[in-house]
């Protein structure tokens, strides 16, 4: 679903991390081309 | 087996709504919006709302984060009437007092204070318990605000009191950023809150400071100069002013998670004999003192990140009485782990409960990021503790632990609300060590997991996070 298309990775740490979601993106087609992780306390 | 045991513990509230325009938020914004100053004015508590909060009287333990449950939110419009500024472990400190501590935890000549307000601070501050005759001479007689005003003239930062200005603190040295009036207020800050919950835990327990051996300080403050920046070691210079001339100390730090680290660790030294009473402080966090402003303006709330928090603990080896460190269970997240919510928490939780065969279920009370939710949730940072207890459920489900049905009451059944200042570490599980410790001395829990986590990707070294955790219960009576 996310063939050919970059997609910016934005995590939250207690939530879903940015390298988790970026390896589902690559499983899904995607390119990762960024991929944090926030923290927002 | 014997296991070392918390003596006591202290929490304190410094209420420093005119110290807000020093958080790190506040400070960078209003480089973009000059209107900003005025509109947290207007929103900034008076010390009667903040001391009448009732997530602040949890905190001191005049009431149980679950008498939380029970009052309607806004908490900000539903005040306790009947709310005191001391209670079992600590207090809630006025901003004039505070602004007497920090002069007097000033070994440099940084803080400079009038002379009406330091007349005014002595007698405020003469009928506290915790204030001695040493401090008295510390806190001096001011100066002229004349003096005052020329220093802020020449870079000094202001400090007021309402609209009063009352004092500055200046540069530690011309070139050294990290000797900037900013940091050393963040440090002097830590300080000061630190040495006065180490007063208080030494004052309720009763506990001569001269008997403990050790300090570990697990703030997330940075001291240091330009050669050794974050070199640390606040816990020596806590302990010097706490009277506890028998002390070393040191620094642990592991961002939010460090008290957690820290308490394994001051455990570890008591268990093994190396010594015999160990004290952990964390102090408050200036920076992080109105950080999200934002989201409260928004709403049209008050300013709920106004206050300074701190606690201390000392840790003792094992008197057959008080609750026991189970340093055979410890909880921590390897390198190798993984970072998934579910990879965090198996390592935290069942991990540890596995080597005892315990069950998620089997420990009453789980202790997590414990964030005041209201001072969250409005800025969209969610439900800190609600998530983590969520987490902490679903493993349990998982694990057929937990009925599926049971779930969305696991917060309440082996939780509690969020009721933590959202001062960095402080919020990491400890606020609660005192409810459970007088929760198991009492027979109404057995045990209680205290859950750590800290980001360690803020500081750009890695793009891990961290976690630990520990389990204390009540004393098998064997010491």
């Amino acid at each position: 679903m996310f063939e050919g298309k970059k997609v910016l990775c934005i995590g939250e740490r207690d939530g879903i991390p940015g390298s988790a979601i970026a390896e589902c993106v690559k499983t899904a087609g995607g390119e990762p081309v960024l991929q944090l992780t926030q923290c927002f306390v | 087996m014997t296991y070392p045991v918390i003596k006591g513990v202290s929490y304190i509230l410094a209420h420093t709504p005119d110290l807000v325009g020093y958080g790190s938020k506040p400070t960078r914004e209003f480089m973009k919006d000059s209107t900003l100053r005025e509109q947290i004015n207007q929103k900034l508590r008076n010390y009667d709302e903040a001391k009448k909060y009732a997530p602040h009287q949890v905190y001191i333990g005049n009431i149980t984060p679950e008498r939380l449950w029970q009052i309607e939110k806004p908490w900000f419009e539903n005040l306790l009437e009947d709310a005191s500024r001391y209670g079992p472990w600590g207090e809630i400190m006025p901003q004039d007092e505070f602004y007497g501590y920090l002069k007097i935890v000033d070994e440099f000549d940084l803080v400079f204070l009038t002379s009406e307000f330091t007349r005014q601070v002595g007698v405020s501050l003469s009928g506290h318990r915790l204030f001695t005759a040493e401090d008295e001479k510390r806190l001096g007689n001011g100066v002229e605000e004349k003096l005052i005003r020329e220093k802020i003239a020449a870079g000094a930062l202001p400090l007021y009191n309402g609209d009063l200005l009352i004092g500055c603190i200046q540069d530690g040295h011309d070139e050294d950023d990290n000797l900037k009036a900013h940091i050393l207020l963040e440090n002097l800050t830590c300080k000061a809150t630190g040495v006065l919950a180490m007063r208080n835990v030494f004052h309720t327990l009763q506990f001569d400071p001269a008997d403990i051996d050790y300090a570990m300080n697990s703030g997330e403050e940075g001291v240091g100069d330009r050669y050794q920046r974050g070199a640390g070691n606040l816990a020596k210079a806590m302990a010097e002013l706490s009277g506890c001339i028998n002390s070393s100390g040191s620094d642990i730090k592991a961002f939010c998670c460090g008290p957690v680290h820290t308490m394994v660790l001051a455990g570890s030294l008591v268990q093994s004999g190396i010594f015999e009473n160990v004290v952990v402080i964390g102090g408050g966090c200036l920076a992080k003192l109105g950080m999200k402003m934002r989201g409260h303006l928004s709403n049209a709330m008050p300013i709920l990140e106004d206050v300074l928090a701190a606690f201390a603990v000392v840790i003792g080896p094992d008197d057959g009485v008080n609750p026991q460190i189970r340093l055979d269970v410890i909880g921590k997240h390897d390198v190798g782990a993984g970072s998934s919510q579910q990879a965090i928490y198996e390592s935290l939780v069942k991990k540890p409960l596995d080597k005892i065969s315990l069950a998620i279920p089997d420990i009453d009370k789980y202790a997590t990021e414990l964030h005041n939710p209201e001072i969250t949730e409005p800025a969209g940072s969610g439900n800190v503790p609600k998530n983590n207890y969520r987490m902490i459920g679903a493993l349990a489900v998982m694990q057929g632990q937990l009925p599926r049905e049971d779930l969305d009451n696991f917060e309440k059944s082996h939780g509690m609300p969020g009721y933590s200042p959202t001062q960095g570490h402080i919020p990491s599980a400890l606020p609660y060590l005192g409810h459970a410790c007088k929760s198991i001395l009492e027979g109404e829990i057995s045990r209680s997991m205290f859950v750590g986590k800290g980001s360690l990707f803020l500081a750009k070294m890695t793009n891990m996070s961290d976690g630990i955790s520990f389990i204390i219960e009540k004393n098998q009576g064997a010491g």
